[in-house]
C-alpha cells in the first residue's frame, strides 16, 4: 500500500436493529491496522448507506446485522451502489446469518459473510487483500 | 467475625505456605498462567482465606433473607417456599403463532411469560412502515393494534399468569393494549401482574431502542411508573437493565454499577415530580445477565442487592423496606453462546442457571443453544427450560438460602464488586449524573473498552473460549434451524388495512388529538393512552403524535 491512500470504510447498521458491539469493535479494529472508518451509527436504510459511500469515497462497506435482515438489507446496498456506479466498492457483511443465506448473499455481490467467532485479523486481511488486487 | 490473634497466626501459616509447599511445587510444575483472572478481567488469587475478609462483620454485612441490607436474598425461605418464576422470552411472527408458543410453553411448566416485540414494535413504526421492510415478525411478534394483542392472549387469563414485556421507548402504549385485553377478559387492573422493562436510559446507552430524546423519554418512563401505582398496584413499573450492557461488553461489576446508576436517575425522576420514595420503590425491579464464571456472578448479585439497598435507604430515605429490595429476574448471556459446536451451550446455559439460582434470582430465562444461529427452534426451547426445572428439582442448589455465603472467595469478590460499584457510582455523581455521563459517553466508552480488552484476549488466546480458539474441529453446516416467513410484512399489513377501515374514524381522530393536547401539557399521558388504544389507534400513530411533538433522538456515536 505504500504510497497509496489509506483504505476508507464505512461500518453500517442497517436496519432498525441496535445490537452494534460487533460494528463498533471492527471499527476500532480497521482503525488500528491503518483504514480510515466512518461509523454510520444505527438504523441505516441502504439509500443513507449508499449516500455515505458515495460522499466519503469509500473503499469498502461493512454491513452488520443481528436481526435476521441480511436478506433483504445487503443485496439491497449492493444494487444501490452498482447503481451508482460504485463498481468497485467491497461490500462485506457479518452478524447472526444463517450459513444456508451465505450462497445468495454472495450471489448477490456481497464479498464475504463473517460469522460470531470470526478473527478481527482474518477480517482485516481480507478488506486488505481484495482492496489491494482491486 | 475472626479474632485478631488467629488471623495473626493464620496469615503467617499462609505465608509459610506460599513459601515452602507452593514454591516447590511451582519449581515443578509452573501455574498454568503468571495471573488469573475473571471473564471480567479480575485478578483471582490462589488461595482464600479468614485474611481476605478479615474485616467481615456479618450482622452489617450479611443479615437475614428479607432483611436488610438483603445480601442473602429478598425473601426470608427464597426458593425453599417457591422456585424462582421460569419465564422464557418468546415472540415471532404473527400473535396467532406466539399465542400457541406461549400456551406449549405453559403446558410444558413455565410459570409467567414473557414478551419479545419485534424491531418495527419496539421502535414505535407500524409494519407497513418503509422502516418495517425486512423487519417485520423476524426477532419478536409484530403487534400493531389491539386486536393483535387480543390474540397474543387468546384464552390465557390474565389473572393468572404474569407477563413480561420487553418494551421501552412506546412501553405506555404496549402497557395500554395489555390492560385493555385484560378488561375485555373481565380482569381488573388491580388483579394484573407482570412488568414492563420501561428502561429508557440503557437503550440510549447500549441498546439502541431509542425514539424520542432523554427528556420526553424520561417524562413517559415516570408517567407509567406514577399510573401503575395510582392504579395497577401488581404491576413492575419498570425493569432496570444491566443485561444488555453486559452483552454490549462491560464487566461484571459494570453492569451492575451502571444499571444502579440508572437506578438512581429514575428515582431521583420520580421524586422530582413529587412522588414518595415508598410509594414507588417497591415496584422497582432489575434485570441481568448470568456469564458462565459461577462464582464471580454470584459475588455481582450479592454485592448489587447490598449496595441498592443501602442507596435507598441512605440516599433517598426509603422506610419501607420492600422500597430497598433488589428484586430482578436473570437471563443466561447470548454473548456467551457460540455458533461453534452448539450443543456446547446447553452446558454453558446450566452453568449460568446454577450462578441464578446461587445468587438468588426472581426469574429467570434461559437461553437456547441454537441462539448464535437463529431464533430458536421448540426443541431447543423446552431443552432451555428443562435446564432450569433440572437445576431447581435436582440440583440441590434451591434447598438453602445463599449457600456459598461465607466461601472467603465469594465474601472477598462480593466486596471488591461492591467496590467497583460505589467507585463508579462516586464518579459518576462527580460528573454530574448519569444522564450527563451518557451525553459524554464516558458510559459508552468504559463498555466498549471492555468489549475490546475482552476480543483481543481470545484473538491472543490469553483466554480461552471452546469451540473458538481452543478444542475447534470440522462440523457440517447445521440443519434445522427456525425459518420466519418472509411474507410476514404482506400479512401484517393487509390486517393493518382491514383494522384501519373497519374503526370508527371520528372516535380514533378524536383520541389521538387528544393525546396530542395532553402530551403538550404536564398532565399524566397514561390514561388518555388507554383511551386511543380502545379508540383502535395502532403503535405506530400513537408513536407518531410523539414524535412530531418532540422529535427523533439521533445519540452522538462514541467509537
Amino acid at each position: 500500500m505504500a504510497g497509496k491512500k489509506r483504505i476508507k470504510v464505512i461500518m453500517a447498521k442497517p436496519g432498525l436493529d441496535g445490537h452494534d458491539r460487533g460494528a463498533k469493535l471492527l471499527a476500532r479494529v480497521f482503525a488500528e491496522a491503518g483504514m480510515e472508518v466512518v461509523y454510520t451509527g444505527l438504523r441505516q436504510t441502504p439509500e443513507l448507506i449508499v449516500d455515505t459511500a458515495l460522499q466519503e469515497d469509500a473503499d469498502v462497506v461493512g454491513l452488520s446485522s443481528l436481526s435476521g435482515v441480511h436478506n433483504y438489507f445487503f443485496p439491497r446496498v449492493v444494487e444501490l451502489l452498482r447503481g451508482k456506479g460504485l463498481d468497485d466498492v467491497l461490500v462485506v457483511g457479518g452478524g447472526i446469518i444463517p450459513e444456508e443465506d451465505v450462497p445468495g448473499l454472495k450471489d448477490s455481490g456481497v464479498a464475504a459473510i463473517f460469522g460470531p467467532g470470526t478473527r478481527t485479523e482474518d477480517i482485516v486481511k481480507f478488506i486488505e487483500k481484495e482492496v489491494r488486487t482491486q | 467475625m475472626f479474632d485478631k490473634d488467629k488471623l495473626t497466626a493464620i496469615k503467617a501459616e499462609k505465608d509459610q505456605w506460599d513459601c515452602g509447599p507452593v514454591e516447590k511445587a511451582c519449581a515443578k510444575f509452573p501455574e498454568r498462567k503468571t495471573t488469573f483472572t475473571t471473564i471480567s478481567g479480575e485478578e483471582v488469587d490462589r488461595l482464600y482465606t479468614p485474611s481476605n475478609v478479615a474485616d467481615f462483620d456479618y450482622q452489617s454485612k450479611l443479615g437475614f433473607p428479607g432483611e436488610y441490607p438483603f445480601t442473602r436474598g429478598v425473601q426470608p425461605t427464597m426458593y425453599r417456599g417457591r422456585y424462582w418464576t421460569m419465564r422464557q422470552y418468546a415472540g415471532f411472527g404473527t400473535a396467532r403463532e406466539t399465542n400457541e408458543r406461549y400456551r406449549y410453553l405453559l403446558e410444558q411448566g413455565q410459570t409467567g411469560l414473557s414478551v419479545a416485540f419485534d424491531l418495527p414494535t419496539q421502535t414505535g413504526y407500524d409494519s407497513d412502515h418503509t422502516f418495517a421492510m425486512g423487519e417485520v415478525g423476524k426477532v419478536g411478534v409484530a403487534i400493531d393494534s389491539i386486536d393483535d394483542m387480543k390474540v397474543l392472549f387468546d384464552q390465557i387469563p390474565l389473572d393468572k399468569v404474569t407477563t413480561s414485556m420487553t418494551i421501552n421507548a412506546p412501553a405506555t402504549v404496549l402497557l395500554a393494549m395489555y390492560l385493555a385485553v385484560a378488561e375485555e377478559q373481565g380482569v381488573p387492573y388491580s388483579n394484573v401482574g407482570g412488568t414492563v422493562q420501561n428502561d429508557i436510559l440503557k437503550e440510549i446507552v447500549c441498546r439502541g431502542l431509542y425514539i424520542y430524546p432523554p427528556k420526553p423519554s424520561m417524562r413517559l418512563t415516570v408517567d407509567l411508573i406514577k399510573f401503575c401505582y395510582e392504579q395497577v398496584p401488581k404491576w413492575n413499573t419498570i425493569s432496570i437493565s444491566g443485561y444488555h450492557i453486559r452483552e454490549a461488553g462491560s464487566t461484571a461489576a459494570q453492569e451492575m454499577a451502571f444499571t444502579i446508576a440508572n437506578g438512581i436517575t429514575y428515582v431521583q425522576s420520580c421524586m422530582d415530580r413529587g412522588m414518595e420514595v415508598d410509594s414507588f420503590g417497591p415496584r422497582l425491579s432489575f434485570f441481568y445477565n448470568a456469564f458462565t464464571n459461577v462464582l464471580e456472578e454470584v459475588a455481582k448479585f450479592r454485592a448489587g442487592r447490598r449496595y441498592w439497598a443501602r442507596i435507598m435507604k441512605e440516599r433517598f430515605g426509603a422506610k419501607n423496606p420492600r422500597s430497598m429490595m433488589m428484586r430482578y429476574h436473570v437471563q443466561t448471556g447470548g454473548v456467551t453462546l457460540t455458533a461453534q459446536q452448539p450443543l456446547n451451550n446447553v452446558i454453558r446455559v446450566a452453568l449460568q442457571t446454577l450462578a441464578t439460582a446461587y445468587g438468588g434470582a426472581q426469574s429467570l430465562h434461559t437461553n437456547s443453544y441454537d441462539e448464535a444461529l437463529c431464533l430458536p427452534t421448540e426443541e431447543a426451547v423446552t431443552v432451555a427450560l428443562r435446564t432450569q426445572q433440572v437445576v431447581a428439582e435436582e440440583s440441590g442448589a434451591a434447598d438453602t438460602i445463599d449457600p456459598l455465603a461465607g466461601s472467603y472467595y465469594v465474601e472477598a469478590m462480593t466486596d471488591r464488586i461492591e467496590e467497583e460499584i460505589d467507585n463508579y457510582i462516586t464518579k459518576i455523581d462527580a460528573m454530574g449524573g448519569t444522564l450527563k455521563a451518557i451525553e459524554d459517553g464516558y458510559i459508552q466508552k468504559e463498555i466498549q473498552e471492555s468489549a475490546y480488552r475482552f476480543q483481543k484476549e481470545i484473538e491472543s488466546n490469553d483466554r480461552i473460549y471452546v469451540g473458538i480458539n481452543k478444542y475447534t474441529m470440522e462440523e457440517p453446516s447445521p440443519t434445522n434451524l427456525l425459518k420466519v416467513d418472509p411474507k410476514q410484512r404482506e400479512i401484517e399489513t393487509e390486517k393493518l388495512e382491514q383494522f384501519r377501515a373497519r374503526r370508527d374514524h371520528k372516535a380514533w381522530k378524536a383520541a389521538l388529538d387528544k393525546l396530542d393536547e395532553v402530551s403538550r401539557t404536564d398532565e399524566n399521558v397514561m390514561p388518555t393512552v388507554v383511551e386511543a388504544v380502545k379508540a383502535r389507534a395502532t403503535v405506530g400513530e400513537i408513536c407518531d403524535v410523539w414524535r412530531n411533538i418532540w422529535g427523533e433522538y439521533r445519540p452522538k456515536e462514541f467509537v
